[in-house]
């Protein structure tokens, strides 16, 4: 295969990713799109097989790592469950930086593979992009890896911190920059090499280890930007247009999730990234102790009651509904509403669940339809017409306090305005305060009943007395 | 204006012209020994931003309800870094070039044949009412 032969069928995998990527625009065409993006990953795999001068044996190695890898892949990607999806995203984001530390390294012990010149001897351009990539790769790897084990619950969700920890990161990061001109005046020395991925590996992990487990959603989309960032480096290293033009639209896409993620926390990336916020464990809030209020609680039947009196029902849900696996009885709940003729909605808050849609795929597998669930802009004007809001497993993005309370942590942060609904059902364990460690007002409002118990027994309970 | 004036204007201009070209050509090997080093890192560059604007554009345009399997397709799709890999792994004559080409081979496929697959999962979910 001649080398614009080449090049051309990587532009075509790099447009049939952009369309891969228009499909998600609705439901309708995300298959299809989806559909191409494989195409073109296959394009771009065959039109590399097919390069000049590719040996047998490479050939053969290549056959072996694709299937090999591929197996793993499909295997995994088969098995998973939903709730686990943030995990397994952040595990293939560290593979994709891992992949890019490995490319980086045989471009540095076979320059004349990708013409940039001889060992010790390649172009100082395509060093400095080289170690571009090694090093964004590297910090993909170790930060995802961390981001991995928060999701996974190997280590402890809160964020990690000690003094003098951004001077540290400070200090490493500019450590590799000095590195970056050494190396690419050395020439391309294998010690420069490895000592910068070996910095940028300790950058990853440290960057990532002081944000608490609620900032994850953050977290994974930012690495998902940098995967992207490191593929683009890699392709201008080796100057491959397939690579750099996914590598921007990957890297765009990250960085865009992650914008929409701080704007509906109301933060900003700064403020995630220097950490600190957010615990696992439920602390008492600031709001005081509990017991010097009156809540209003209630159970199943009472929530039946007034659910089969209603003639709109909004349901708001959250991480919680997940753990608890309870959007199948939900979804089940919702049937037999809307069998009495009540209107059945659910409201998704942007940063619901851990990664950015996290919610909406869950729903989805417990056959949700789409078309009943909205996202806090379309709905937020609704639950003034509302006349129960079935809360399940969300908290936060329900706290009043974020509208008027301006000492409060969450103080701006959009929320759903469920407490303008006539009846507010809040399912929820105990009145721990949420992820925030903020006591939520709504508890103690006059139109609030709160149903203290599991998600999904909760819920389960409700069909049965809906039943009756 | 006389034939003799004529033809030693008509001289001097062959004579600038002749100069000029020599002018032009030692300009164009100029150009020419800096135009290899240039040339491609502007058009990748080139390439590169528009493909930012492009990305830009078309994940607005995503439905918030689809951004988990955005997430995992730009994961798969950002693991055509395998072309790199594959590269490495076929033609490189080093044997730590084959080597980290044949393990990145392995750990790019892990992504594309698992984020294939598990946004497939994903979309296949999703059902209008009714």
């Amino acid at each position: 295969m001649s080398a614009s032969l080449t090049s051309l069928a990587y532009l075509v995998a790099a447009v049939l990713f952009i369309l891969a990527l228009r499909g998600l625009s609705s439901p309708v065409t995300s298959r299809q799109g989806n559909r191409f993006g494989t195409i073109g990953m296959g394009i771009a795999i065959v039109a590399t097989l097919l390069h000049h001068g590719m040996s047998g044996w490479g050939f053969a190695l290549i056959a072996a790592g694709i299937a090999l890898g591929g197996g793993i892949g499909t295997a995994l990607a088969l098995r998973i469950q939903m709730t686990a999806l943030p995990q397994l995203v952040a595990g293939f984001h560290s593979l994709v930086g891992l992949a890019a530390v490995f490319v980086a390294a045989a471009a540095l012990n076979a320059p004349e593979a990708f013409n940039l010149g001889t060992p010790g001897h390649i172009h100082p351009q395509s060093l400095v992009e080289m170690s571009l990539g090694l090093a964004i790769g590297a910090i993909t790897f170790t930060g995802s890896l961390i981001a991995f084990a928060k999701l996974q619950a190997l280590m402890p969700g809160a964020p990690l911190q000690f003094p003098g920890q951004h001077k540290l990161n400070l200090g490493l990061a500019i450590l590799l920059a000095v590195l970056v001109v050494l190396f690419v005046m050395s020439g391309g020395s294998q010690i420069l090499f490895w000592l910068i991925a070996l910095v940028a590996l300790g950058l990853g992990f440290l960057i990532i280890l002081p944000i608490g487990g609620a900032d994850m959603p953050v977290v994974v989309s930012m690495l998902n930007s940098y995967s992207g960032w490191a593929a683009a480096g890699i392709g201008f290293t080796i100057q491959n247009l397939a690579l750099i033009i996914t590598g921007s639209l990957v890297g765009a896409s990250g960085a865009i999730l992650s914008y929409i993620m701080c704007k509906g926390m109301n933060r900003s990336i700064f403020n995630v990234l220097l950490g600190g916020f957010g615990t696992d464990t439920a602390t008492a809030g600031p709001g005081g102790p509990v017991g010097d209020r009156t809540v209003k609680s209630g159970n199943a039947e009472d929530a039946a009651f007034i659910m089969k009196n209603a003639s709109k029902l909004i349901v708001v849900p959250g991480y919680g509904m997940a753990v608890a696996q309870a959007q199948h009885a939900l979804r089940e709940m919702a049937d037999t509403l809307k069998r009495e003729g009540v209107t059945v909605k659910y409201a998704i808050h942007p940063v619901a669940g851990r990664m950015p849609g996290h919610m909406n795929v869950l729903l989805a597998e417990a056959h949700v339809p789409y078309d009943e669930v909205f996202e806090l802009d379309e709905i937020n004007n609704e639950f003034s017409t509302a006349d129960v809001v079935y809360v399940i497993g969300a908290n936060d993005v329900t706290n009043p306090a974020a509208k008027t309370d301006k000492t409060s942590a969450i103080y701006g942060m959009p929320i759903l305005d469920v407490e303008k609904a006539a009846t507010v059902l809040f399912v929820k364990r105990s009145m721990a305060s949420g992820y925030a460690g903020v006591d939520n007002e709504l508890f103690f409002r006059p139109n609030t009943m709160m149903l203290f118990g599991d998600a999904k027994k909760m819920t389960e309970e409700i069909v049965q007395a809906l039943g009756h | 204006m006389n034939p003799n004036q004529l033809a030693d204007e008509a001289n001097r201009l062959a004579e600038r012209a002749h100069q000029l070209a020599e002018h032009v050509q030692s300009l164009a090997t100029t150009v020419n020994a800096v135009a290899p080093e240039v040339e491609p890192f502007v058009f990748l560059l080139a390439v590169f931003l528009m493909a930012c604007f492009v990305g830009y554009y078309v994940v607005w345009n995503v439905t918030p309800a689809l951004h988990s399997p955005l997430m995992a397709v730009t994961n798969a799709i950002s693991s055509v870094i395998v072309v790199g890999a594959m590269l490495a792994t076929g033609l490189a004559t080093s044997p730590w070039a084959i080597g980290f080409g044949f393990v990145a081979v392995t750990l790019a496929s892990i992504n594309i044949f698992g984020g294939f697959v598990v946004t497939q999962r994903m979309l296949s979910m999703f059902k209008k009412k009714g």
